[in-house]
């Protein structure tokens, strides 16, 4: 019997998001009495698993894997389970996670709870906190299969450090055929994006237009943030698609989450629930926004937001 | 081209969420259902397809004969018939193996679904029913064509866009880009009339033992009030930030 880990990678490099979920299945192996495997493809220096309670892991190096597709990944995660024996399966909550973690389910004919946010609450019955409406409730979810597939909420767990040594398998699995093929891939480097990012600064129609982003970016930058905005924001074309956060956008989950002349719809919070702190700038008192805030700024953000940045440049050269 | 639309059932994002029965069961009293956001969008550019290329458009929904005004709805947008599973949509597991009975029986081009739910957000259906009819799936797509026997699909990945090309039949998870907000329909009368005469199928659902069970709902401890900061005083929200939230 094993706990496996799928720890998703980028560019070789563990996302933060998979050593949360390697936190997380330690805690699991603990509680069934068990041991906790990790599943790697194409990461050379697997090192960074040892801090989190790896006690073996599974190797996987194959140039055809470059461009993951779900269904190939899904299948490898399915003849590693079998191999090793694995009762409970964890994949984070990333936009490749989300759609493999369904399809690793069917091949293994386990139950699947997704947005779990939390460690089992009892082994058996294996029953799991989830979150459902947006984060406005949680569900018990029992499953009921032997094997089960866990999808793990992002920032719910966090990392706990649990210093190990692992051993290092390297596997060969057989490679399903796939007839999608890629044309080609348009991603901004060296920018920090709204999924994997701590803190998000975002910006609502109270900014007026596109032109007044620049003190968005600088304030981002100087927290080592990502950018967002409100739907309105998106749909008058003043900032891409992707950065619309709220109920038909991302969702965040991040610490911290910053909303500047943002009034705070219904949509546009149920995306924002699951980040842990929220901190609203707005000239209105009565922004509905401040109800769901933990702090708040009652003022113009086009003469707040530049004092801020300068005081948070003070304060991180002072804390550096 | 044959497009099959998968259409939830699910509480506006308005909606009070409360829970009945020891909480273990959701109180839809007094609470409006509507087609599930993505699943609009992908129905919208279903229509497309139906305008723009001929497709005929089918809808489809797992659930009890609660959920036939959502998809009479659906027909009202533009539909040409629907299909409704007569069982309640335990888990998402059970929703995919009935959707793949009537799939593996319809002869579909194009299985279109949202990417998730806004109640459970599970985003299990699509890749489910992907693995197992073992058909080409794409999830959060934001853009589709098709041609001939080929679409071209945008799939959002974190931190850009991929171009992928893929053949006949395929199941599609859509979010938003799909099509824009401005381009999705409120049913006109002359479509709600219309929707009343359009056929809606009710087929029985095939056995499937639960993989999942929910126990119980818990609804989120009430956060304090909001902690006004002075707009001249911005050390202070510097210094909560770092010592009180420990988030910078």
């Amino acid at each position: 019997m094993s706990v496996l880990v799928y720890a998703e990678s980028s560019e070789g490099k563990f996302k933060k998001v998979a050593l949360e979920a390697t936190s997380y299945g330690k805690k699991v192996a603990e509680q069934l009495g068990t041991n906790l495997v990790v599943l790697t493809i194409n990461v050379d220096d697997t090192s960074a698993l040892n801090a989190y309670g790896t006690e073996k892991i599974i190797s996987v190096q194959n140039d055809a894997l470059q461009n993951l597709n779900s269904k190939i990944v899904a299948d490898i995660i399915n003849q590693v389970a079998k191999k090793e024996n694995s009762e409970v399966i964890i994949i984070d909550s990333s936009t490749n996670g989300i759609s493999l973690a369904p399809m690793v389910a069917v091949y293994l004919n386990a139950g699947y709870a997704s947005n779990v946010m939390a460690a089992p609450s009892n082994t058996n019955p294996f029953t799991v906190k989830r979150k459902a409406f947006s984060s406005k409730a949680f569900n018990h979810t029992e499953i009921k299969t032997q094997v089960k597939v866990i999808g793990l909420a992002k920032n719910s767990f966090g990392l706990v450090v649990n210093e190990t040594n692992a051993t290092t398998e390297k596997f060969s699995p057989s490679l399903l055929e796939s007839s999608i093929a890629v044309a080609s891939i348009d991603k901004t480097v060296g920018k920090v994006t709204i999924s994997d990012a701590d803190i998000v600064v975002s910006g609502g129609r109270g900014l007026k237009g596109p032109e007044n982003w620049g003190m968005v970016e600088e304030l981002a930058e100087v927290l080592g943030a990502a950018t967002a905005c409100s739907k309105p924001v998106s749909d008058l074309g003043w900032r891409p698609h992707s950065e619309h956060v709220g109920q038909t956008g991302k969702p965040v989950s991040s610490n911290l989450y910053i909303a500047l002349g943002i009034s705070g719809a219904i949509q546009h919070l149920a995306g924002v629930n699951s980040s842990k702190v929220k901190v609203v700038v707005n000239t209105d008192a009565e922004a509905p926004f401040f109800k769901a805030a933990d702090y708040g700024v009652v003022g113009d953000a086009f003469e707040v937001v530049p004092k801020l940045i300068e005081k948070l440049k003070k304060f991180k050269s002072s804390n550096a | 081209m044959k497009i099959l639309v998968c259409i939830s059932h699910v509480p506006d994002t308005t909606s009070k969420i409360n829970f009945i029965e020891g909480d273990t069961k959701f109180d839809s009293n007094g609470v409006q259902f509507v087609i599930n956001p993505y699943d609009e969008f992908a129905l919208t550019r279903a229509m497309w397809f139906k305008e723009k290329q001929g497709a005929t458009v089918t809808v489809i929904n797992v659930g009890n004969a609660v959920t036939e005004p959502t998809l009479r709805k659906a027909l009202a947008i533009g539909a040409d018939d629907a299909i409704r599973v007569n069982a309640e949509a335990t888990d998402g597991f059970f929703v995919a193996k009935q959707l793949a009975e009537v799939v593996k029986n319809g002869d579909y081009d194009i299985i279109l679904a949202g990417k998730e739910s806004i109640d459970y957000n599970g985003g299990m259906v699509p890749s489910m029913l992907a693995a197992i009819l073992d058909y080409n799936f794409v999830n959060a797509c934001v853009g589709l064509d098709v041609e001939d026997n080929s679409a071209t699909i945008q799939r959002e990945i974190d931190g850009g866009k991929k171009t992928l090309t893929a053949n006949l039949p395929l199941i599609i998870g859509g979010q938003k880009g799909l099509v824009e907000e401005k381009d999705l329909r409120i049913p006109n009368m002359r479509g709600i009339m219309m929707a009343r005469k359009k056929p809606l199928t009710v087929v029985e659902a095939v056995d499937f033992e639960a993989t999942t069970v929910s126990a119980s709902f818990e609804k989120p401890v009430q956060k304090g009030a909001c902690k006004m900061v002075d707009a001249d005083n911005l050390d202070e929200l510097i210094s909560l930030l770092h010592n009180e939230a420990k988030v910078i």
